[in-house]
């Protein structure tokens, strides 16, 4: 060792700056460590309340542990029902809003048009106005329509196609921009017309986009309150039936459910997550 | 594909048309009845019609002056704690993430796969008067500093807690995108050059990262301003925002009008707050 020629007070110091650099280092981490404790606090209380057994209508306060929420997760009149809505609004409306979204994307990305600000501006708002907002004046359109269309079903299905748009033509667009263009030049250098170019070379480049707007937008519908609350009448959807019964009785049942769709979602990303490990370390893009 | 080549012009306006016309008459002709209906009087029983009614507006803003407050109060207050607690995180992952940054993200994002209202539901639990941080701070014997009567649900401090937490991810994202953005040697460059550490943070990576505070500021607050959730879950009626009134006015009274104008009123007040907010920060930063 040489550094038995430094100093001792130069040592002294040098420990006392690696100790610092390391409480510093490690207190970002530590913080880190304690903001995820805090974030899934509540998931966790809403996983372990699902296997309670609440001996009044709420289920506030820890009682015992059971399983039988969810060998009986329907035993809630209206329960099924409701999840049964929810889960078909999502799919179509998410295939819907990224058909639309995805249009839209190409057209902003690929073409120099008149109107290409105003179509921007268009696809912004929606995403910076209140949610209240757009439930209000969508449920004042259908009551001035004097019921040409029933407030329900489709009310609630042009609602939701309505505020995924933005996000889908967001998440296609960031692909879109990212892409080389002249993979598409060769392939019309090569005789391919558009739509072949289209079909063959555009359309498997941004598959994982749009793949990823129509999950984000299921997601966004699926968990959709206020907007589907203003215009569902009197039907009722999964997070409409969790409305209604925090008024009167919270059964675990909508906790069984709630922790079913949290671990299905988080089951897909990680799944993302690793195929696109995977694909990375092959050097695919 | 002879007529897409004879109207090439055509081609992004029939890529758009779906999409817009949505947008048009889902979004935008709704925004116009609802300015329609903020004018008309009348009664539920009797029918509304429209009368150039000013005067809803005046009476939106002075019998509800209290609630739109509050409403701007909590919003802002939930932004900036939002903003200093996830400011390191976002770092940390950003500079500190190494091979687990998407992992990390994924659980920045997790609440969002938990129903918003099953998790507000979870905080009623958390912040109950026998719960969890209620019961701690009074092990603790610092349940006198609440000034609540040891009571932290059906308070304005569980409302704005509730509104930090559900819009937390939406400040933490883009304060992330920007962060990840920034070379690290531009940093390194500073402390070369003799920036002490807090110095070269103060000097590069902040400025540098403000796209990303404007983008989370206003993703959390301008859904956080209208919101009527956290408030009817974990406050009393004292604790009430807009979202709350002009909810109750629309599904309970039926009183549209009113509740038209409320609403007007809300999106006015948050689109003149972001455009003095844009001034203030510069607007080549807002849209980045």
């Amino acid at each position: 060792m040489t550094s038995v020629a430094v100093p001792a007070r130069a040592r002294r110091s040098n420990v006392a700056r690696d100790a610092l650099a390391f409480v510093r280092r490690h207190i970002l981490t530590a913080y880190s460590l304690l903001f995820f404790g805090y974030l899934m606090l509540p998931i966790g209380v809403v996983i372990a309340f699902s296997f309670n057994n609440p001996k009044g209508r709420f289920n506030y306060t820890w009682q015992g542990f059971t399983w039988k929420n969810w060998s009986q997760w329907d035993a809630i009149p209206g329960l099924r029902d409701a999840l049964m809505l929810s889960l078909e609004i999502a799919l179509v409306a998410s295939i819907v809003a990224t058909a639309l979204g995805t249009l839209v994307a190409l057209a902003l990305v690929r073409y120099r048009f008149h109107g290409r600000g105003s179509t921007n501006l268009l696809v912004f708002l929606p995403l910076s106005t209140p949610e209240i907002v757009l439930g209000a004046s969508l449920l004042t359109l259908f009551l001035n329509l004097n019921n040409t269309i029933t407030i329900g079903f489709w009310t609630i299905l042009i609602a939701h196609v309505m505020f995924c748009i933005s996000f889908a033509v967001v998440t296609v667009k960031a692909r879109l921009i990212g892409f080389d263009r002249h993979l598409e030049e060769a392939a019309m250098d090569l005789g391919a017309n558009e739509w072949t170019t289209f079909q063959k070379v555009t359309l498997p480049l941004i598959a994982p986009a749009i793949l990823a707007a129509l999950l984000l937008c299921f997601a966004i519908s699926i968990d959709d309150f206020v907007v589907t609350y203003f215009n569902a009448g009197n039907r009722v959807t999964f997070p409409v039936f969790v409305w209604g019964a925090a008024r009167v009785a919270t059964p675990p049942q909508i906790n069984v459910i709630g922790t079913a769709i949290f671990v299905i979602a988080v089951t897909l990303m990680l799944a993302n997550i690793l195929v696109q490990r995977v694909r990375a370390s092959k050097g695919v893009v | 594909m002879g007529f897409f080549h004879r109207h090439r012009g055509l081609t992004p306006y029939l890529l758009l048309a779906p999409g817009m016309l949505w947008l048009t008459f889902f979004f935008l002709v709704p925004l116009g009845f609802l300015a329609y209906q903020s004018l008309q009087s009348g009664s539920i029983d009797f029918g509304y019609s429209f009368t150039w009614a000013w005067s809803n507006y005046g009476d939106a803003i002075r019998n509800y002056r209290g609630q739109f407050e509050r409403s701007f109060l909590y919003a802002g207050i939930a932004t900036v704690l939002a903003l200093v607690i996830s400011y390191p995180v976002a770092y940390w992952i950003a500079f500190r993430g190494g091979r687990w940054k998407n992992l990390l993200l994924l659980f920045i994002v997790a609440p969002f796969f938990v129903t918003y209202l099953i998790r507000t539901l979870a905080w009623q639990t958390i912040l109950s008067d026998n719960g969890l941080v209620v019961r701690t701070l009074d092990q603790l014997h610092l349940l006198g500093l609440l000034g609540t009567n040891g009571r932290i649900l059906s308070t304005g401090t569980a409302v704005v807690a509730g509104i930090t937490y559900n819009f937390l991810p939406f400040m933490a994202l883009p304060l992330y995108v920007s962060l990840e953005q920034i070379d690290p040697r531009l940093i390194e460059a500073a402390e070369d050059l003799y920036a002490s550490r807090p110095k070269a943070f103060l000097r590069v990576t902040l400025p540098l990262s403000m796209p990303g505070v404007v983008a989370g500021t206003l993703l959390t607050f301008i859904p956080a301003a209208g919101d009527f959730i956290n408030a009817q879950l974990l406050g009393s009626p004292t604790n009430h925002m807009i979202g709350n009134v002009i909810e109750s006015k629309y599904k309970e009274l039926l009183d549209y009008p009113a509740a038209a104008a409320m609403s007007f009123v809300l999106m006015a007040v948050i689109l003149l707050m972001v455009l003095a907010y844009a001034r203030a920060v510069g607007t080549e930063k807002l849209t980045g």
